[in-house]
């Protein structure tokens, strides 16, 4: 009888112990935008605790003293420079209309790249700057650009330009749709996927810093306000839909189109986390 | 020899025969295992979660098919439907899984 009683009694506190730890294991259920900042900067502070939070921008070549030599030195003749020019000169360029994009944009487009993507609460999505420039050339009846590189990449190199140094300023209005967008960029950013089982954290989160071959993985802290990108490994530009669409296929799966709306829901999450740290943008990787 | 034998050697000759018959991959074979590869690769994209190794692999069995290769069509689509249907237990898995990766 008392091996009886001692077993329910074991039994009860397992179960009693399993419901105080229900709140906690529910905590990702809660949508808390402004926690969840707090906790992705302090976890990154504290996995690299040499770097300052700015320096994460600068990604793999933050990570290490050879590394940042590169930066440094690749820095004083930027293989971006040509797409950041195409760009000055594209931007200024009139529509055949006889507009140009900065009617489309606050502030004639300058110096606003830090407050992109936004939530539009009319349309009830996320717009990225990729999607604004588009949609601001079809407005004004011209074709809209590839989403991946060249021409998108130099527009967006030039008004990330134009942004430099201004901390990354992504707001979410009190609206639950905004809510459940970053939510379910968050989502996205943490599944896995494609054949090699793979999430987005998975290389950014638990391994940066670390070699994926012969590549230095970023850290996902800031990794978007260096966009767009003149990455080696491309031989060329490549903007926030290129890098989100080759991470997929990297890892064996199907990228999504360009701008759907689990890479728009991406970019509002990675992009938000990273508040208060620099636009560096446009930027160059191995 | 002895006729046993023979009789024998015959008859092994007969259930060989017969058991490639019976094993050998028709275009009907081929067709079935891959419209069951396609449906279950459909269903992956209807959780946004398709592999390019299903697609790549599919693509093989096609061209198998078609160069009337069924043997190796067939063996390619089922590998296929393998492949899309565990994308679609990943891609079912993952939406509490998500959760355990999350900083916090």
């Amino acid at each position: 009888m008392t091996w009886r009683f001692a077993i329910r009694a074991a039994i009860t506190t397992l179960a009693l112990g399993v419901l105080a730890l229900a709140p906690a294991a529910h905590a990702a259920d809660s949508i808390d935008p402004a926690a969840d900042k707090a906790a992705f900067q302090k976890f990154f502070a504290s996995k690299f605790p040499k770097l300052k939070l700015e320096d994460f921008v600068n990604g793999p070549y933050s990570m290490n003293e050879d590394l940042h030599k590169q930066w440094e030195e690749k820095e004083q003749f930027p293989p971006y420079e040509f797409s950041l020019e195409a760009g000055k000169e594209m931007f200024a360029t009139p529509f055949k209309n006889g507009k140009t994009y900065a009617d489309c944009f606050p502030n004639k487009g300058i110096g606003i790249r830090q407050n992109y993507p936004y939530f539009d609460e009319k349309e009830g999505k996320v717009v990225t700057l990729e999607l604004a420039l588009n949609r601001c050339r079809e407005a004004n009846g011209e074709a809209p650009f590839s989403y991946v590189k060249d021409d998108m990449a130099a527009l967006t190199a030039y008004m990330a330009f134009t942004s430099r140094g201004k901390p990354m300023d992504i707001k979410i209005p009190n609206d639950p749709r905004a809510l459940e967008a970053y939510q379910k960029g968050k989502e996205y950013f943490y599944t896995r996927r494609g054949q090699l089982n793979f999430s987005c954290a998975t290389c950014h989160i638990q391994s940066p810093g670390e070699r994926i071959r012969a590549e230095v993985l970023a850290p996902a802290l800031g990794i978007l306000n260096a966009m767009p990108i003149y990455r080696s490994e491309w031989s060329g530009m490549g903007t926030t839909s290129r890098r989100f669409t080759t991470c997929n296929s990297q890892i064996r799966g199907v990228p999504l189109n360009p701008q759907d709306d689990e890479y728009r829901n991406l970019e509002y999450y990675l992009s938000y986390v990273s508040n208060g740290l620099p636009i560096s943008g446009p930027g160059a990787r191995p | 020899m002895s006729a046993a034998i023979k009789t024998l050697l015959a008859a092994s000759a007969l259930v060989m025969a017969t058991a490639t018959l019976v094993h050998a991959a028709s275009e009907d074979d081929y067709k079935a295992a891959y419209a069951a590869a396609e449906a279950a690769n459909k269903q992956a994209g209807s959780l946004r979660n398709q592999w390019t190794t299903t697609a790549s692999t599919l693509a093989a069995a096609k061209k198998a098919g078609d160069a009337g290769d069924y043997e190796a069509a067939v063996a390619q689509a089922r590998e296929a439907e393998a492949l899309a249907k565990a994308s679609i237990f990943q891609a079912t898995s993952e939406k509490e899984r998500w959760k355990d990766m999350e900083v916090r």
